[in-house]
């Protein structure tokens, strides 16, 4: 069987592909080539721009003047370091994003579960509800956590605690789908060998679905972390303040007033402390399943000798 | 018993989760819209029964979207910039996931780790690299300066409808390009073999197998980043600042969070979630059809 992409002839040097680009530089892979490189550059050159000023050494934001650390923890005042709102800001995105994991994740993880084994007549209902924070525009629930906390629900008030209460609301989902995706890949057939040897539902569920389940927990919890740190519109609704304002309200605020290099530095530590979760998540899924992948790998090289 | 009640179980405290933080508080927008004004406190008073609604708001609220109303330029604004911001998407969207679905190669996993980068920055974080570059001595205009497009630096940030929508492009187009390539991944090559191989050439190939089996991606994708859109305040408010580019969600805000009148504000908070729902419904019905006519195929 040949594919398209197959017909074109294989291992053309780099010369005559280099000359291939001069004589027709809008063939149809050529141009999707252009566009793509240039949507990625595009994409990212401007971020990473903005990590450059995070180190620059005057107060500007967009003319480079050199290289310092200055707005880290150099400057006595105006640093990340130093100076107390940003760093109360970060502590209070931490603190929410821890929270919210500890919350969202075992809640998250119990309703994938229950969702993808239970048939009853409440399922369809849950999972579609389930569904909807992720098509509600997060000005939606912002306004409605924060009238349900200030008409309702007032012992809760707006601050903190509203604010994790507001995260967890629209993370639960996020664990549910994640979980839910490796439910569904591992079929039901390791616990119905468990209760074949007679293993309880109980015991099935902790100890042959649970650790089965471990890759995708730390995924989503890795996740919810992010989602977390990242979040705006939620946290700046339910804030009650100063106190309770997270990085990005800080950056919100700092670009309408008058910006320093500063929110660039913090900025850029909250987005290395994101990817640095994320790709850790992303190991741990790794070796977690490795086995696995190692088993499939000789499963299908068995049927491979199989066959001959 | 038991085991007919486990797995419900599991999912109850998920359930019940939702239930008070997602359904209640949403209701609570409709009995705030739909409820009076305390006339001391001016603090709004909910009305929680359907049936002692009072229409009075909600109707001044509709009065206001109505033409010559003052959330009208507004509306119109919002679906201007999100059907532009829309198109924009999908022209530069749908050729990188084309051609990272169809010609990716050995590159694939890296194009797609690129790809999925930036959502994983901060929404703020790469709207204020733009605030940087589109500062008045920022590169954006020192480039054009030196390149004599512009004889003098330009005010981007100064309230210019252009930039909201490059914003918004920049800001919504991985969440569309996911869905893209996943739905032109799916395509089965052999139907561009077989629509190849009776004649059909690239372009026609593309217009009549590619583009109608990538339509559940391009309608899905637009979906996710038109909602969001509609509801967006605050990268007008960080690019722009003012009035002359607030959109709906701007509104909402504002009667929140500038001069306090939440009653008005849960009143535009109601009918834009109305509006969203039409829009949904629209995509289900859609979709619905879609399957149907694979089904009756």
């Amino acid at each position: 069987m040949t594919t398209i992409a197959e017909q074109r002839p294989r291992g053309i040097s780099t010369w005559s592909r280099a000359s291939g680009w001069v004589r027709n530089p809008w063939g149809r892979p050529r141009f999707l080539v252009l566009i793509t490189w240039a949507y990625i550059v595009w994409s990212i050159v401007p971020v990473l721009i903005a990590v450059q000023f995070s180190f620059n050494a005057t107060r500007s934001r967009s003319v480079w003047q050199g290289f310092s650390t200055r707005w880290y923890w150099g400057d006595p005042v105006d640093s990340v370091w130093h100076d107390p709102t940003l760093r109360h800001a970060a502590v209070q995105s931490l603190k929410l994003a821890s929270a919210d994991v500890l919350i969202a994740t075992p809640i998250g993880v119990l309703l994938a579960i229950g969702l993808a084994r239970w048939m009853g007549w409440g399922a369809r209902p849950s999972n579609f509800l389930m569904l909807f924070p992720f098509v509600t525009p997060e000005i939606v629930m912002g306004v409605s956590l924060l009238l349900v906390f200030t008409h309702v629900f007032t012992f809760v008030g707006a601050g903190t605690d509203a604010q994790i209460l507001g995260h967890v609301t629209f993370s639960i989902s996020y664990v549910v789908v994640i979980v839910r995706g490796r439910l569904f890949s591992i079929g039901r057939q390791y616990e119905e060998a468990a209760a074949d040897l007679g293993a309880s539902p109980t015991v099935a569920l902790t100890r042959v679905l649970l650790p089965l389940l471990t890759p995708a927990i730390v995924a989503s919890a890795a996740v919810v972390f992010a989602i977390s740190l990242d979040d705006f519109v939620i946290s700046q609704w339910l804030s009650s303040g100063g106190e309770t304002d997270t990085v990005p309200i800080r950056i919100y605020s700092a670009t309408r007033a008058a910006p320093l290099p500063s929110v660039n530095a913090i900025a850029t530590v909250m987005m290395v402390l994101t990817l640095l979760s994320l790709a850790l998540a992303f190991l741990a899924w790794r070796v977690f399943t490795r086995e696995e992948r190692r088993a499939r790998a000789g499963q299908t090289k068995d049927l491979a000798v199989f066959e001959l | 018993m038991y085991r007919r009640w486990l797995w419900p179980g599991f999912a109850l405290p998920g359930i019940l989760w939702l239930v008070v933080l997602f359904v209640v508080p949403f209701y609570a927008v409709v009995a705030v819209a739909f409820g009076t004004v305390d006339p001391i406190l001016s603090q709004p008073v909910p009305i929680w029964s359907p049936l002692q609604w009072n229409v009075g708001w909600i109707v001044e609220v509709l009065h206001r979207f109505a033409p010559g109303g003052t959330f009208f330029g507004p509306s119109v604004r919002t679906v201007e910039y999100v059907a532009s911001s829309l198109a924009l998407c999908l022209l530069i969207g749908y050729p990188v996931a084309y051609y990272i679905a169809r010609h990716g190669g050995r590159m694939r996993s890296l194009l797609l780790v690129l790809i999925i980068l930036p959502l994983w920055i901060s929404y703020l974080m790469r709207m204020l690299a733009w605030v940087n570059l589109l500062a008045t001595d920022g590169y954006v205009n020192r480039f054009l300066t030196f390149t004599h497009v512009l004889s003098q630096p330009r005010e981007w940030l100064g309230g210019e409808p252009s930039t909201v929508v490059l914003a918004l492009v920049y800001g919504y187009i991985p969440y569309l390009i996911l869905p893209l390539f996943a739905a032109l991944d799916r395509i089965d090559r052999s139907h561009l073999e077989a629509a190849r191989d009776l004649g059909a050439s690239p372009l026609s190939t593309f217009l009549h197998v590619t583009l109608p089996l990538s339509k559940t991606g391009i309608l899905g994708g637009a979906v996710l980043i038109t909602l969001p859109m509609f509801g967006d305040y605050y990268t007008p408010n960080i690019v722009s600042g003012t009035p002359q580019t607030s959109m709906i969600g701007n509104q909402i805000d504002l009667f929140f969070h500038g001069g306090p009148q939440p009653t008005i504000g849960a009143g535009i908070t109601v009918v834009l979630a109305l509006f969203l729902t039409v829009l949904m419904a629209y995509y289900m019905w859609t979709i619905h059809r879609a399957s149907r006519d694979v089904a009756a195929v």
